[in-house]
């Protein structure tokens, strides 16, 4: 039997605000459903980064957490297995750190781990809070991405990089687009159980480690993204978000 | 008394009049509303003369504070703000409907926490602990302990009870000139991995221990130890402490509880049993039956809370899992990935609430055997078996299962 396909989820309790660590799950269950078996690893924040590793996947975190996560990861081995072609799935921060320069918990410009082309500064006005909704940019992905957002974050790509996916509805990047394709690391800021509610990503990110994949029943996947897009079209999400407020914390 | 607050007063009892009578609840919200709409100060004027504990946290507030006026009702009458309404209006609205006690216990939503505080000024205040919930619009867990810690510096003649086993509320405490200890647990350890002061990692030590390595904050000695279900006091008194409602996170709640009411000279063993006779709490833990099954509501609001009911519930019922994302809940259900769901393996599952679908595709990956069923009736009838079945629901799915089964 084959050794098993090796999921590195990455600080999970550093990056994994919004439940990102869900990802590194469907990826695995999605690989043993069809017979392929999977071996997910939680790196602990005092734990080296596993250097042979398949995926690495990376959540989203609060701003001190991400300033930790970028020194842990400095060690280039994050770097080391993304130029030898191993995929990289990050999330909303886990984005961020990704890039050249993001924007720390003080307003710093903060020096990132370089594996994307594209620097993070702040998006003008209120924080994007709400339903996102995407048409991929990238070829072999099925169907519109969905998912929800809650970031400050704005993130403009360079030449190197091409984004994940054209915005419909939401903010995203805060420039059209949303996420970034740069080689072999993906990225988005779809946070949460972003490969729960897209499998034809997830199942596009696993092709290109093992190949070829069997089709499997996501009915319950379909009904959920059916909602979801019903919602979006009905402009509910765009209400909400007007609606949205920070909390009052001087009044 | 002010002739604005009089007239404030009364507007506020009409308005609350006129909200039951059209049928919409108890009125408490709009009434104190109303209140604060003509004298913004009424909060103030309303909690004058009156000794106060004020309770927050992420989890427990609702718990600990009808534990807490368990304890203190064994003195006096207490005035508080049941029916979780937890914002200034609904604390205005509760102490401005109860003129006479002088004693009062009020839970409070954590953002305002500052603003209730210099208001009220309180005698006792009571923290529990902090981790992420509605994310949507409190954005980042660590403001709430920054503006805790904020509202707690300062010449108060407050005192603090505060949970000693929770990094967050450590260093929100830890401003206050008076702090009380209790080790009350933690259960959910993933919003405080770096320190809350410094930002540096935090070290702990597989039992309860932890320290920032960046600036020393470490956890300090409790004052009220807490062992399974042994509450030690500071006189090194111990107590086991049975209570009615379930889970060891209520043993930790019952020990804040008892700390805060020491203050006001209540002796644990009398608080303790004070505590131990409540059944349930608002519809949460409540023991009922539908259509002629036994069945228990569990709350959980947060993924710190759903570890908790999971843990509460019992190990061989089927379980119905009811999530809704309205406004009260947090507009987005991401935190499901969050929780353990893998546990109910080997349980059957019902999936139900407005994201229903949701649930159903986080059980899916957590492999466990589930139907969905929006319907909240239909949803009891579909969970496999006779035997008694636990309901765990988030906030406001939680209030339509007590419909159902006729509480509240
Ligand atoms: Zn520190």
């Amino acid at each position: 039997m084959a050794d098993p396909v090796r999921i590195v989820l990455v600080f999970p309790a550093l990056l994994g605000t919004y439940g990102d660590g869900g990802n590194a799950s469907v990826l695995a269950q999605r690989l043993r459903w069809r017979g392929i078996d999977a071996e997910t690893i939680d790196v602990g924040v005092d734990d080296a980064l596993p250097g042979e590793a398949d995926i690495y996947v990376l959540g989203g975190g609060e701003d001190t957490a991400q300033t930790l996560a970028v020194s842990r990861l400095a060690d280039g081995t994050l770097r080391r297995a993304a130029d030898a072609g191993k995929q990289v799935f990050a999330v909303c921060a886990g984005f961020q750190i990704l890039g050249e320069t993001f924007l720390d918990g003080h307003g710093e410009v903060h020096a990132g781990l370089g594996l994307i082309d594209c620097r993070t500064d702040r998006l003008p006005g209120s924080r994007a809070v709400g339903e996102l909704l995407g048409d991929p940019a990238v070829d072999g992905i099925a169907g519109p991405l969905t998912g929800y957002e809650n970031h400050g974050g704005r993130t403009l790509l360079g030449p190197a990089a091409q984004p994940l996916a054209l915005v419909r509805a939401g903010i995203g990047n805060g420039d059209g687009g949303d996420g970034a394709v740069q080689g072999s690391v993906v990225a988005t800021y779809l946070h949460g159980p972003a490969l729960a509610r897209n499998p034809a990503l997830a199942d596009w990110l696993l092709t290109r480690v093992v190949g070829t994949l069997a089709p499997i029943d996501d009915t319950e996947e379909s009904e959920l993204r059916r909602e979801r897009l019903a919602f979006v079209r009905h402009g509910r999400s765009r209400r909400w978000r007007r609606q949205w407020k920070p909390p009052a914390r001087d009044s | 008394m002010t002739a604005r607050y009089q007239v404030a007063r009364a507007a506020g009892a009409t308005a609350a009049g006129l909200s039951r009578l059209a049928g919409r609840g108890t009125g408490t919200q709009i009434g104190g509303r109303v209140i604060l709409a003509i004298d913004p100060t009424a909060m103030a004027r309303a909690a004058g003369g009156r000794e106060l504990a004020l309770v927050s946290g992420t989890n427990g507030k609702t718990t600990t504070r009808t534990l807490l006026v368990a304890a203190l009702e064994t003195v006096e009458p207490v005035v508080s703000n049941a029916g979780g309404a937890n914002l200034p209006a609904g604390l205005t609205a509760a102490l401005t409907a109860d003129t006479t006690s002088r004693l009062g216990v009020l839970e409070v939503d954590e953002p305002f926490l500052p603003r209730v505080v210099e208001a009220v000024e309180p005698r006792v205040v009571v923290l529990l602990n902090l981790s992420r919930d509605q994310l949507d619009r409190y954005a980042e867990v660590r403001r709430l302990a920054g503006i805790w810690h904020d509202a707690l510096t300062g010449p108060h003649a407050l005192a603090v009870v505060a949970n000693a086993d929770d990094p967050l509320v450590v260093w929100a405490a830890s401003a206050a000139k008076n702090v009380v200890w209790v080790a009350a647990g933690q259960g959910w350890t993933f919003d405080s991995t770096s320190c809350p002061a410094c930002g540096d990692i935090l070290t702990r030590d597989g039992r309860r221990g932890w320290r920032s390595n960046g600036c020393g904050l470490t956890r300090p000695t409790p004052d009220w130890s807490v062992t399974d279900r042994t509450v030690t006091a500071p006189d090194g008194s111990s107590y086991d402490v049975e209570l009615a409602i379930p889970g060891a996170v209520n043993v930790g709640n019952a020990a804040l509880a008892a700390a805060a009411a020491a203050h006001w000279g209540v002796a644990p063993g009398a608080a303790f049993a004070a505590m131990a006779r409540i059944p349930s709490v608002e519809g949460r833990y409540l023991e009922t039956s539908f259509a002629g099954r036994p069945l228990r509501l569990l709350l959980a609001k947060n993924p710190a809370g759903w570890v908790e009911a999971l843990a509460m519930s019992r190990p061989d019922a089927p379980v119905v899992v009811s999530v809704n994302a309205r406004a009260a809940d947090g507009r987005d259900p991401s935190w499901l990935w969050d929780v353990p769901f893998e546990v109910l393996r080997g349980r059957h599952a019902v999936a139900s609430g407005e994201r229903s679908r949701d649930v159903a595709v986080r059980l899916r990956y957590a492999g466990v055997d589930h139907v969905r069923v929006d319907d909240p009736a239909d949803a009891l009838r579909a969970a496999h078996g006779s035997g008694p079945v636990e309901v765990l629901a988030n906030y406001t799915a939680f209030q339509t299962f007590r419909r159902v089964v006729g509480d509240g």
